[in-house]
């Protein structure tokens, strides 16, 4: 092995780029925890939904991609509202095992749902967006674009936390729901606001997985665990946490796949998340209190 | 301004306020005193709207608003700066005070609101980017008046704003109490500290396992019988 690996390099790239795609993911569900202080167990089945139906409208009744992928987010939005309505809203004072189990419920719903609407096979919308070289390492486009989005939405969703009024009201709820209305703040109607954007954060990486994935009624457990498990590295419901821990559990799987063999880097990734519960069970980055 | 007609409140069985009537008018200072557990926050509480109230009827400038929900008492022009601050800790100084200008009306002027509260505390200002929750007892009390001044209230509900500090700093809130009155705001109290809030206020109400005991001018009530042997120890 030459001390400079060209597939070595590419692997880290891939673990990079993979990184920004799992930053989304956990980005909408740590919202949600750190807001609502439940945790939407079938995250990646809201994913899946928006991956049919832009599977459906673009194939199917022949829409422009760009409308397909409007739907996805908006339809996805729209289920996070309908979720945190008909399902989180009722057990909101519950304990948290019920809340679990109520969204994990939610979970096999869906997933059986498409089944039965969809059937079990693997469909693709037919785009291959092929790949540019750079020097030696041939980096999918697919890959590029999702890489470039995410982080795109994730600076968007930064700013606009941070900015506006009710971005401000989505930070200051989770500190002290009692006092909202002191405020003149409806809570309610910040946490639905709160699971559009988790939906609508869903819905994006809908958007970008189907650029790369087949989609099928099981696609969500390649994605929800890991996007749970990032969470709960970065300190579930911490943001900037979770953003980091996307980036390390990527290159667990990137160059641990390439150094070893290429199942093996989720076997690295999931022995580091364990160990890590020995070592930090908070997260690395603590839920601030 | 405000009034409350024969108001009853409580927490599922319990009940907390019995038949309290009160009045506080345009201009003035207002407070409630009593011993812990008198019903004194759980007034303020009904009269925000945070609690259900069970008979009597709440009004601001003439009108009912009983059944109002709690977010749109502040439209109303009641702000509330709740028992023990409760400030968001982990948030800055700035954003606890954006937070108290959220509603429609009070964003427009939200640039002139802040001046006017970093006038009245220069040191909000200065800790403008601060964490709320890493300041003094003193500095949190002052943000969270501040943030209650932000939504341009005409009556501003303050609870206990002295528990819990210094006895330093306890005088320099009561000294705010009597600039926030010069500003021209309505200011209904509720307070412990019976001695030194008979100072700031015009009137007062004595409330007692949620029953209005007595009431009547500072004056008044520093020479009356049930103050002075409850609170004075004379």
């Amino acid at each position: 092995m030459d001390i400079f690996d060209i597939f070595l390099l590419e692997a880290v790239i891939n673990g990079l780029l993979l990184g920004g795609l799992l930053a989304l993911l956990a980005l909408g569900l740590n919202l949600i925890f750190g807001v609502i202080d439940v945790v939407w167990i079938c995250y990646a089945e809201l994913i899946m939904v928006g991956m049919y139906a832009i599977f459906w409208s673009h194939t199917d009744f022949g829409w422009p991609l760009w409308l397909a992928f409007a739907l996805g987010i908006g339809l996805v939005a729209l289920l996070g509202m309908a979720l945190h309505w008909f399902i989180v809203r009722p057990v909101l004072s519950a304990e948290p095992i019920n809340q679990l189990l109520v969204t994990g419920g939610v979970l096999f719903f869906l997933q059986a749902a498409a089944t039965v609407a969809f059937g079990v096979e693997f469909r693709n919308i037919g785009i291959r967006l092929g790949g540019i070289p750079l020097g030696d390492v041939n980096l999918s486009i697919a890959r590029l674009i999702a890489f470039a989005v995410a982080l795109l939405a994730i600076v968007l969703a930064y700013l606009f936390l941070t900015r506006t009024y009710t971005g401000t009201a989505i930070r200051a709820i989770s500190q002290d729901r009692e006092i909202m209305p002191l405020m003149g703040v409806n809570p309610g109607k910040v946490y639905l606001v709160t699971s559009a954007m988790g939906g609508g954060l869903a819905g994006l990486a809908a958007c970008l997985l189907v650029l790369q994935y087949d989609i099928h009624p099981a696609i969500g457990l390649s994605f929800g665990p890991i996007t749970f498990l990032i969470c709960v590295l970065g300190g579930l419901g911490n943001l900037f946490g979770g953003f980091v821990a996307a980036f390390i559990f990527a290159q667990f799987i990137s160059v641990g796949g390439y150094v070893l063999k290429i199942e093996w880097g989720y076997v690295l990734a999931f022995v580091f998340f364990i160990a890590m519960m020995f070592v930090r069970p908070e997260g690395l980055f603590a839920r601030r209190r | 301004m405000l009034e409350l007609d024969g108001v009853s409140a409580g927490y599922g069985s319990f009940q907390a306020l019995f038949d309290v009537s009160l009045k506080v008018n345009a201009g003035e200072a207002v407070a409630v005193l009593g011993p812990n557990g008198a019903g004194k926050t759980t007034l303020l509480r009904a009269i925000s709207r945070l609690i259900q109230i069970r008979s009597g009827a709440l009004s601001m400038q003439g009108r009912r608003y009983n059944d109002l929900p709690a977010h749109e008492v502040v439209g109303l022009g009641i702000a509330q700066v709740p028992e023990g601050r409760r400030l968001f800790p982990r948030l800055t100084v700035e954003d606890n005070l954006k937070m108290g200008a959220f509603t429609p009306s009070a964003r427009g002027s939200y640039r002139d609101r802040l001046d006017f509260v970093y006038s009245l505390f220069p040191r909000m200002k200065e800790r403008r980017q601060q964490m709320a929750g890493t300041m003094s007892g003193g500095e949190q009390q002052m943000c969270a008046i501040g943030r209650a001044l932000m939504s341009q209230p005409r009556l501003l509900l303050l609870d206990e704003p002295s528990a819990g500090l210094a006895p330093v700093i306890v005088q320099s809130i009561f000294e705010l109490v009597r600039r926030i009155r010069a500003e021209g705001y309505t200011v209904l109290i509720v307070e412990q500290n019976v001695q030194q809030v008979l100072k700031v206020v015009d009137r007062g109400y004595l409330l007692d396992t949620g029953r209005i005991r007595t009431s009547g001018t500072s004056a008044e009530l520093l020479a009356s019988e049930e103050i002075r042997k409850a609170y004075l120890g004379v």
